[in-house]
C-alpha cells in the first residue's frame, strides 16, 4: 500500500548550507515538510536530518533519487515501512487558573510529562514521545485553552540496531 | 564524461577504465611546476586552473576579482576572453565545452557580476555541461551584512548547479578546486560554482594541488548491471517494433558509435532529440532524426507505435513526448542513464539500467555479436520506410511566397554548404532553431549546440564565439532569430576584437517567430508583443563592430552571399530577410499526443500540409500590414464600406 507521507532520514555532510540544499529540493519539487529536525551524529563531521514528507510512493522514489545527486547527502533511508522509533518533543503552554491545576498536572503524570514552568494562569508542560501520545495530550490541553504550543520535530530511528 | 571517453577502444574494461580516469584533471595535477610554491590565494586560484589543464576561459573583471585578475596576467598557459556581459562569457564557457567536450570556466565579480551568471548556468544545468564558474564575493568578515557588490550567489544558484562552493579557507582552495573540476565533468556532468572571498584571495597558502578527490557521497554508477542488461537484450530479441530514443546523454558519453552500431546490427531504427542530433550520422539509414514537437511526422509516429523503447541518455521531455497519457501507448522501456533519477521520473521504465550508456551498449553488442540473435524488425521497417516517404520534413511544392526567401530552403540550402565534417552549428531559440535542427546536416557528435532544456534566447551566439574558440578550426555558424540575437549581440565586439571568426546568419522576420506562432495557432492570431519591427539595420550594426555582413531577401541571391559568408576570413553576419508568419511544421501542439501533428506534409494528398479542418481556419497567413494598415487614416467611404461588411 502507497502511504502519502514518507519518514526520510537522510545523513549529509555537516557544512554550511547543506540542510538548505536538502529542504530546498525538496520544495522544488513540489513537495511540502511536514516536520524536520537536524542535529549532528555520532560522527562530527555528519549530520542527520529527519523530515517528514508528504509524498506518495513514487513521489518519494523520486525525492530520494534527487536528493542523492546532492553531493552533500551520503545516505538516505526510508524509515516509513520500518516500524522506527518516532520521538518528538513537545512543550504546551496551558491555561490554568488555580482550580483547575491539579487535573493538568495529573494529566501531565499519566502521559509521564513534566511540568516545566507555572505562571499566575498557566502551566508548562513537556512532553516526549510518538504521534498517538503527543496527539493525546493536546487534545486534552485543548479542553483548558491552549497558549501556545512549540514542537521540536521529529526524530526517527530504525529499529533491531538496524543501521541508518 | 569527458573526452577522454570518447575515443575510448569499445571494449567493456577498457571503456570502465577511461571512465573512471574521466575525473583526473587534464593538467599536470600534482605534477604542476608551481607545486609546493608560497603564493597568494589568488595566484593559487591561477595555479589550480592551470594544474587542471585550462588553457581558456571566459570572464568579466570587478573589484572582488581583482587580485585574481591580476595574478592572471602572469598566466603564460590561460587564454582569457573579455565577455561585454556576464551571460555573455558563460554562455561562450558554455559553448566551449559543448564543443570540445572539456569543462568551460568562467570568471565574473561579486554581486551583479554574480547575478548576471544565473541564466547562463541554469543554461547549462538543463543541458548537462560542465562548467566551473569562480565568482569574486566580498570579504568573509562582511559577509550578510549587505555591503557593496554582495548578492548570495550559492543561495541563488542552488537550484540550477550540480554542486557549489563558498570557499572558507585558502587551505580548501586547491582541493577545491579538484572536486568542482572532478564533480563538473564526471558521472552526469553539470555547472560548479565557486565562490571566493575577497580577503581569501589575498591570504598566503603552499600551493599543493592533489590529483584525486575523496568524496564519499559522490560516487557515480559507470557499469550497467549485467543482470539488467542481460534483462534488456532478451526484451529487445522478442520486439517487434523497437527503436532506439537517443538523447544527449549519447554526445556527453560518446556512445553515438555504439548507438548506430546497435541499431545497424538489430536493424532498429534510431530518433534523435534536439540534444542527440550529430550522435549518429543524419545520412545513417535507419537515422529518423528530430522527434518530438517539431520532428518528423515519421519519427514521431515510429516512436509512438513502438513496442519497446530503448531511451539511450534521454529524459522524456514533454517537448518529445507530447501528452503524457497517450505516449507510446503500447510501448516497454528499457531507460538506460546514468543519472538514476532520470529513470521512472516521467515514463516508467520496464527495464533500468543505471550506467555509463557506452560501456552498456558496448555489452550489449558484445552479448548480441556472440549470441547471433536479433529481433525481427523487417516488417517495421517497411512500415516506417512508407511513412518517411509519404510524410517528408518539407516539400518544395508547398512553397508559398515564390518571391521571397523560404525558411526551410534557407536552411536545407545552407546544409549543402556546410561540410559536416569541419564544421558547428550553433542555434539561438525560436523558429530558426527548429529548422535548423530539421534541416542542417550533422554528421559528428558536438557539431549541433543548441539550448535544449531552457530554450535560452541569447545562448546561440555567444555559444558559437566559445565553439570558435575551442575549436578554431571549424567553421562555426551561428543560426540567430533576430530577437534572440538582440538579447547578447554586445557580444559582437568579443568576436571582433579577439579575431573569433564567427558567422551569424539572421533568420529575419522581424518578429518573435516562435511565439507569435503560437498566437497565430492557438491564441486567435492576437499578436500581443511579438513584433520587432522596425528592426535594428543588422549589416550597420555588423559595420560599427568593424564585421563584415550583408543583408539578403532576394532567394536569388542567397547562394552566393552565403558564399561570400563562408569565405571570408573574419565574423561574417547575413541578415537574411525571411517571410513574417511562416510557421514550423510539424507541430505537435502543446499537450497534445504525438499523433495529434499538424501541418504535416502528405505527399498522398498532393503534398499539401496535413491541418485539420479546424485548426486551418485559424492558420491562414496574416500578411504583413499595407501602408493603408500601418497608418490608419479613414476616409468617410471606407469606413461606411467596413460598416456594410459587418
Ligand atoms: C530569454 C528568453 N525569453 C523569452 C523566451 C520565449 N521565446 C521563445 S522563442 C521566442 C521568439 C524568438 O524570436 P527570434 O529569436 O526572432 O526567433 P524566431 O522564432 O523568430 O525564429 C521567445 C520570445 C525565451 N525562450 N528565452
Ligand atoms: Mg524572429
Amino acid at each position: 500500500m502507497s502511504r502519502d507521507k514518507h519518514v526520510l532520514s537522510v545523513l549529509v555532510e555537516n557544512k554550511p548550507g547543506v540542510l538548505s540544499r536538502v529542504t530546498g529540493l525538496i520544495s522544488r519539487r513540489g513537495f511540502n515538510i511536514e516536520s524536520l529536525s537536524v542535529g549532528p551524529t555520532e560522527d562530527p563531521t555528519k549530520s542527520r536530518v529527519t523530515a517528514i514528507v508528504n509524498a506518495d510512493d513514487v513521489a518519494y522514489e523520486q525525492i530520494t533519487k534527487q536528493l542523492h545527486k546532492l553531493v552533500s547527502v551520503h545516505k538516505i533511508t526510508d524509515l516509513t515501512y520500518d516500524n522506527a522509533i518516532e520521538r518528538e518533543l513537545v512543550l504546551f503552554k496551558v491555561n490554568a487558573p488555580a482550580e483547575r491545576r491539579s487535573e493538568i498536572i495529573e494529566i501531565a503524570n499519566v502521559f509521564r510529562a513534566n511540568i516545566v514552568d507555572v505562571g499566575k494562569s498557566s502551566l508548562t508542560v513537556e512532553a516526549t514521545g510518538d504521534e498517538g501520545k503527543l496527539k493525546g495530550m493536546e487534545d486534552l490541553f485543548r479542553g483548558y485553552g491552549l497558549k501556545e504550543i512549540t514542537r521540536t520535530g521529529k526524530i526517527a530511528m530504525a529499529r533491531n540496531s538496524k543501521e541508518v | 564524461m569527458s573526452n577522454a571517453v570518447k575515443h575510448s577502444a569499445s571494449t567493456d574494461s577498457k571503456a570502465a577504465l577511461t571512465v573512471a580516469k574521466a575525473g583526473a584533471p587534464r593538467g599536470l595535477g600534482s605534477k604542476n611546476p608551481k607545486q609546493g610554491q608560497k603564493m597568494t590565494g589568488a595566484e593559487a586560484v591561477i595555479a589550480s586552473l592551470e594544474a587542471e589543464g585550462v588553457d581558456t576561459m571566459f570572464g568579466y573583471p570587478g573589484g572582488q576579482v581583482i587580485k585574481i585578475y591580476d595574478a592572471l596576467y602572469n598566466s603564460k598557459q590561460i587564454h582569457h576572453v573579455l565577455a561585454r556581459h556576464e551571460q555573455g562569457a558563460v554562455h561562450e564557457a558554455d559553448g566551449y565545452a559543448r564543443a570540445t567536450g572539456r569543462v568551460g570556466v568562467a570568471l565574473v565579480t561579486s554581486g551583479p557580476g554574480a547575478t548576471n551568471t544565473v541564466t547562463g548556468i541554469a543554461t547549462a544545468y538543463m543541458d548537462s555541461v560542465p562548467l566551473v564558474v569562480i565568482t569574486g564575493q566580498v570579504p568573509r568578515g562582511v559577509i550578510g551584512t549587505d555591503s557593496f557588490q554582495e548578492s548570495d550567489i550559492v543561495g541563488i544558484t542552488m537550484p540550477v548547479v550540480k554542486h557549489s562552493y563558498l570557499l572558507q579557507s585558502v587551505d580548501d582552495l586547491a582541493t577545491t578546486f579538484r572536486e568542482a573540476f572532478h564533480i563538473a565533468k564526471t558521472g552526469r556532468p553539470g555547472p560548479v560554482l565557486i565562490d571566493i572571498p575577497s580577503d581569501i584571495a589575498g591570504e598566503e597558502v603552499v600551493f599543493n594541488y592533489p590529483d584525486d578527490v575523496n568524496i564519499p557521497s559522490y560516487r557515480p554508477t559507470y557499469r550497467g548491471n549485467a543482470k539488467q542488461i542481460r534483462a534488456a537484450c532478451s526484451r529487445i530479441r522478442r520486439s517487434h517494433r523497437p527503436v532506439l530514443y537517443v538523447g544527449g546523454g549519447a554526445i556527453i558519453s560518446g556512445a553515438g558509435e555504439e548507438v548506430a552500431e546497435l541499431s545497424r546490427m538489430l536493424q532498429i531504427p534510431i530518433v534523435t532529440t534536439l540534444m542527440a542530433k550529430g550522435a549518429v550520422p543524419f545520412d545513417d539509414p535507419l537515422n529518423l532524426g528530430l522527434v518530438g514537437m517539431h520532428g518528423s511526422k515519421y519519427a514521431n509516429l515510429t516512436l509512438n507505435k513502438s513496442d519497446l523503447i530503448i531511451a539511450c541518455g534521454a529524459r522524456f521531455s514533454d517537448r518529445v513526448t507530447g501528452k503524457l497519457g497517450s505516449f507510446a501507448p503500447d510501448a516497454d522501456v528499457i531507460h538506460i542513464d546514468i543519472d538514476p533519477a532520470e529513470i521512472g521520473k516521467i515514463r516508467e521504465a520496464q527495464i533500468p539500467i543505471v550506467g555509463d550508456l557506452k560501456g552498456v551498449l558496448d555489452s550489449m553488442i558484445t552479448a548480441f555479436a556472440k549470441s547471433k540473435v536479433k529481433p525481427d524488425t523487417k516488417a517495421w521497417l517497411e512500415q516506417i520506410d512508407g511513412w518517411r516517404k509519404r510524410y517528408p520534413f518539407y516539400d518544395t511544392a508547398v512553397v508559398e511566397e515564390p518571391n521571397r526567401i523560404v525558411p526551410e530552403l534557407a536552411l536545407a540550402k545552407l546544409a549543402d554548404k556546410l561540410d559536416p565534417d569541419t564544421s558547428i552549428a550553433v542555434t539561438e531559440v525560436g523558429q530558426h532553431q527548429m529548422w535548423a535542427a530539421q534541416f542542417l546536416k550533422c554528421r559528428k557528435p558536438r557539431t549541433f549546440l543548441s539550448s535544449g532544456g531552457l530554450g535560452t534566447m541569447g545562448f546561440g551566439f555567444p555559444a558559437a564565439i566559445g565553439a570558435k574558440v575551442g575549436c578554431p578550426d571549424k567553421t562555426v555558424v551561428c543560426i540567430a532569430g533576430d530577437g534572440s540575437f538582440q538579447m547578447n549581440s554586445q557580444e559582437m565586439a568579443t568576436a571582433a576584437i579577439n579575431g573569433i571568426a564567427v558567422k551569424v546568419v539572421i533568420m529575419d522576420n522581424r518578429a518573435l517567430g516562435m511565439v507569435r506562432q503560437w498566437q497565430k495557432l492557438f491564441y486567435h492570431q492576437r499578436y500581443s508583443f511579438t513584433e520587432l519591427a522596425p528592426n535594428p539595420d543588422f549589416v550597420k550594426l555588423a559595420e560599427a563592430y568593424d564585421w563584415e555582413g550583408e543583408r539578403v531577401s532576394d532567394p536569388k541571391e542567397l547562394d552566393a552571399a552565403y558564399d561570400r559568408m563562408l569565405a571570408s576570413d573574419g565574423p561574417y553576419l547575413l541578415d537574411i530577410s525571411i517571410p513574417r508568419d511562416q510557421s514550423v511544421f510539424p507541430m505537435v501542439p502543446p499537450g497534445k499526443a504525438l499523433s495529434e501533428v499538424l501541418g504535416a506534409i502528405d505527399r498522398n494528398d498532393g503534398a499539401t500540409r496535413q491541418i485539420p479542418e479546424e485548426e486551418a481556419a485559424t492558420v491562414k497567413v496574416a500578411p504583413e500590414p499595407s501602408d493603408e494598415e500601418l497608418f490608419d487614416i479613414e476616409d468617410d467611404a471606407e469606413a461606411d464600406e467596413k460598416e456594410d461588411a459587418r
